[in-house]
C-alpha cells in the first residue's frame, strides 16, 4: 500500500475541487496528482535516495510528500530553523537527495555532487512540466514513506521512521474518505517539518477538506486567512494559541466559520484553553496527543468533553480540560512501571501505545518489544474513566537519592500559586542525593516574586520533603521551541552556570 | 496475495485495495476478483448486484477481511459467496 492512494482516490472522486490554497494560488486534487505525478519521474530519474524540503509550507511540500511516495524514496522534511551546524550534520546523513528550497543554504552546508537542489518554484515548474509523460503507477510502498528527525529535545536528533501502512493505518481508521463539505476549509500553519504539519494534508486530502496552507505562522495574517476563506477546521500548538487571542482582542474579525480547533503539540495551559473556550463559544476544541514515531494522533479529548470540563463544578470532570483525552479505537494504549508492569489508574509511570499506525522505528532500530508495544518515554497516568494525563518525558524524572519524582507534580503545585505563571523542576546535582530538585520559576506581571521559603513551604506542605528544590531561580521566561515544547535540557543549564 | 494488493472487479468498475485477509476467494458483483483488469467485463450476478460505494471498507463477519473501495462499480462484494458490509466507523474530530 502505498500513501499516494490518498491523492489519487481524491483525485478520482472529486478530481476538479479546489484542494489547496497557498499565497493566493489553487490547486485541484488532479492538479496535484499530476504534478506529483511528474516529481516522482524526476525523483526517480535523479536516483537520489531522499526527498528533502527546507522551506515553509506551500504547495511544493504535498506535491514532494506524494512525488516521493509514487517514487518508493523517504520524504524527509527538514527544520529550516535549525542551526547552520545541527543542519548540515543532517544533510550530510540524507545525501544524495532531492533537495527543495533553501538552494544557497544547502549548497553551502552541504555540497555533495548527487543532491538535486531545487527552489520551491523551479521543483515544482519541472514536476509539471513531466506530468504529461510520466506514469501513473507508482511503487508499491512496501518501504518507508517518511523520515523524520526528532526535535531533539533530550538528545541528538533521531531518524523516526513511518512506513506507507503506518501512516495509511492512521488515516483509514481516523478519517472518513470524502466526508467534507465543499465549503469546509482546514487551516494548516504547523511547520512541514512536524508530524502534524503532514497528518494535516494527508488527513484534510482523504476527507476532501480544502486546505488553506500559512507559510509561516503570525496571528494577524492567520485570522486573516481564516476569514477570507471561511476556514471550519484548524490545528494550532498551544503557543499559536495563545498568540491569536492575544491578537484577537485588539481587532475586529469574523472567525464565525470556525466549527473545529485541534491542538497538540505542546503541554496547554489550562488558563489559555479556557480563555479560547469563552472566546470561541460555538467552536468544538480536540486537544490531540501523538508523537511523530505514532504517526500523529494516539489519543484525544473531544469538543463535548472540552465544554463539560470547562463548567463543571465537580472537580473531576473539570481536570480533564488538563488530560489528552482517551486513546483512538484502533490504538491500545498501557502505563508502565519501571519493570515493565502495567499499573492501575491513577499511577504515574511511562505510556506504552501499540497499533498499526504506530512505527516505534528509528533508523538505526526499532525500539517496539518482542509484543510490539512502543514506550514513548513520555510519562503519564489514566484516571478511573480511562482519561489520560501527561506528566513529562520519563528521561526528565528526577532521582534523589532512589526516590523517584516527576518534574510535573512538583510544577502543577507551584502552578497554584498566584504570583507564578511557569515553572520548570529539572535535576541538579546534589553531593548527598546524587540528584536534587532546581526549580526554576517566571513571576507573574504585576506580581511580586515569593520568597523561596514560601515556595518550598507550598511544595512541602502539598508534596513529600524530599520534593522540596535545594536551588530555586527566578528567570524572565522559560526557554520554548517553537512549537511551545520546553527545553527542559537549556534549563538545567542555567541551573549550572 | 498480501496486505495493499489492489484487486479489479470482473464484472463492474469495482476496484478495492486489500486491508486485512484470510483464507477465501475476493469476490464482486459474483465473480471472482484479479490483480489485473479482465479484457472484457462479465456479466454481474443479480444477487451481488447492490454496488460498492467510494472510499467504504468492506468487512467480513469475523473481521478476517477488510477491502477499501478505491473506485466505485455496480458490483457488491462478497468471499466466498458471504456478502460483506460496510465497515461501521465511529465518527472522530478532526485531530490534524
Amino acid at each position: 500500500m502505498n500513501i499516494s492512494l490518498i491523492l489519487e482516490m481524491a483525485a478520482d472522486a472529486a478530481g476538479d475541487r479546489v484542494g489547496l490554497v497557498c499565497d493566493g494560488k489553487r490547486w485541484t486534487y488532479g492538479a496535484l496528482l499530476a504534478a506529483a505525478r511528474g516529481a516522482a519521474e524526476n525523483i526517480r530519474k535523479s536516483g537520489c535516495e531522499h526527498v528533502a524540503l527546507l522551506d515553509e509550507s506551500s504547495e511544493a511540500a504535498a506535491i514532494a510528500l506524494f512525488g516521493a511516495a509514487l517514487a518508493g524514496v523517504p520524504y524527509c522534511p527538514l527544520n529550516y530553523r535549525l542551526a547552520d551546524n545541527d543542519l548540515a550534520a543532517l544533510l550530510a546523513r540524507i545525501a544524495p537527495a532531492v533537495i527543495i528550497g533553501d538552494i544557497d543554504r544547502v549548497n553551502r552546508l552541504c555540497p555533495d555532487a548527487g543532491n538535486l537542489v531545487r527552489t520551491r518554484a523551479d521543483f515544482v515548474a519541472e514536476a509539471q512540466a513531466a506530468s504529461a509523460d510520466a506514469p501513473a503507477e507508482g511503487d508499491e510502498g512496501e518501504g518507508i514513506a517518511i523520515q523524520l528527525f526528532t526535535s531533539g529535545t533530550t538528545a541528538a536528533p533521531k531518524a523516526a521512521i513511518l512506513r506507507h501502512s503506518n501512516l495509511l493505518s492512521y488515516i483509514l481508521g481516523t478519517v472518513e474518505f470524502g466526508v467534507a463539505d465543499e465549503a469546509d476549509a482546514a487551516l494548516v500553519s504547523v511547520p512541514p517539518y512536524h508530524i502534524a504539519g503532514i497528518s494535516a494534508l494527508l488527513s484534510s486530502i482523504y476527507s476532501l477538506r480544502r486546505i488553506l496552507l500559512l507559510p509561516a505562522f503570525e496571528p494577524e495574517a492567520w485570522i486573516r486567512l481564516a476569514e477570507s476563506e471561511g476556514a471550519t477546521n484548524a490545528f494550532v500548538v498551544p503557543t499559536m494559541l495563545s498568540r491569536i487571542i492575544d491578537k484577537l482582542e485588539g481587532l475586529t474579525a469574523d472567525l464565525s466559520s470556525l466549527r473545529a480547533i485541534a491542538y497538540g503539540g505542546g503541554k496547554m495551559p489550562l488558563e489559555i484553553i479556557d480563555r479560547a473556550l469563552d472566546l470561541f463559544p460555538e467552536t468544538g476544541f480536540t486537544n490531540a496527543y501523538g508523537l511523530t514515531e505514532t504517526s500523529s494522533t494516539v489519543a484525544l479529548l473531544g469538543p463535548d468533553e472540552h465544554r463539560a470540563a470547562h463548567k463543571s463544578d465537580d472537580p473531576q470532570v473539570r481536570a480533564r480540560l488538563a488530560s489528552v483525552g482517551q486513546p483512538l479505537p484502533t490504538v491500545e494504549l498501557e502505563i508502565r512501571d519501571e519493570d515493565g508492569q502495567v499499573l492501575p489508574a491513577g499511577e504515574r509511570g511511562e505510556i506504552y501505545v501499540r497499533g498499526d499506525q504506530v512505527s516505534g522505528e528509528y533508523k538505526e532500530r526499532s525500539a517496539l518489544d518482542a509484543d510490539g508495544w512502543f514506550p514513548t518515554r513520555d510519562a503519564g497516568w489514566l484516571d478511573e474513566e480511562g482519561y489520560l494525563f501527561l506528566a513529562g518525558r520519563a528521561d526528565d524524572v528526577i532521582v534523589r537519592g532512589g526516590e523517584n519524582m516527576s518534574p510535573g507534580e512538583i510544577e502543577d503545585v507551584v502552578a497554584t500559586h498566584p504570583a507564578i505563571g511557569d515553572s520548570c523542576a529539572v535535576a541538579v546535582p546534589s553531593v548527598e542525593w546524587g540528584e536534587a530538585v532546581g526549580l526554576a520559576c517566571v513571576v507573574r506581571p504585576g506580581h511580586q516574586a515569593p520568597s523561596e521559603q514560601a515556595l518550598c513551604e507550598l511544595i512541602r506542605d502539598r508534596l513529600r520533603s524530599s520534593r522540596v528544590p535545594e536551588k530555586v531561580l527566578f528567570v524572565d521566561e522559560l526557554p520554548y521551541n517553537e512549537m511551545g515544547k520546553l527545553l527542559r535540557r537549556e534549563v538545567k543549564k542555567l541551573f549550572a552556570d | 496475495m498480501k496486505a495493499g494488493t489492489k484487486l479489479k472487479s470482473a464484472v463492474c468498475d469495482t476496484e478495492v485495495m486489500v486491508i486485512r485477509l484470510g483464507e477465501g476467494t475476493i469476490e464482486c458483483g459474483g465473480a471472482p476478483m484479479t490483480e489485473d483488469k479482465v479484457a472484457a467485463l462479465g456479466e454481474l450476478n443479480a444477487g451481488f448486484a447492490a454496488g460498492t460505494l467510494m472510499g467504504k471498507r468492506y468487512v467480513d463477519a469475523a473481521g478476517t477481511f477488510e477491502l477499501l473501495c478505491v473506485k466505485p462499480g455496480k458490483g457488491s462484494l462478497s468471499v466466498d459467496g458471504t456478502a460483506l458490509s460496510i465497515k461501521d466507523a465511529k465518527p472522530l474530530p478532526a485531530s490534524d
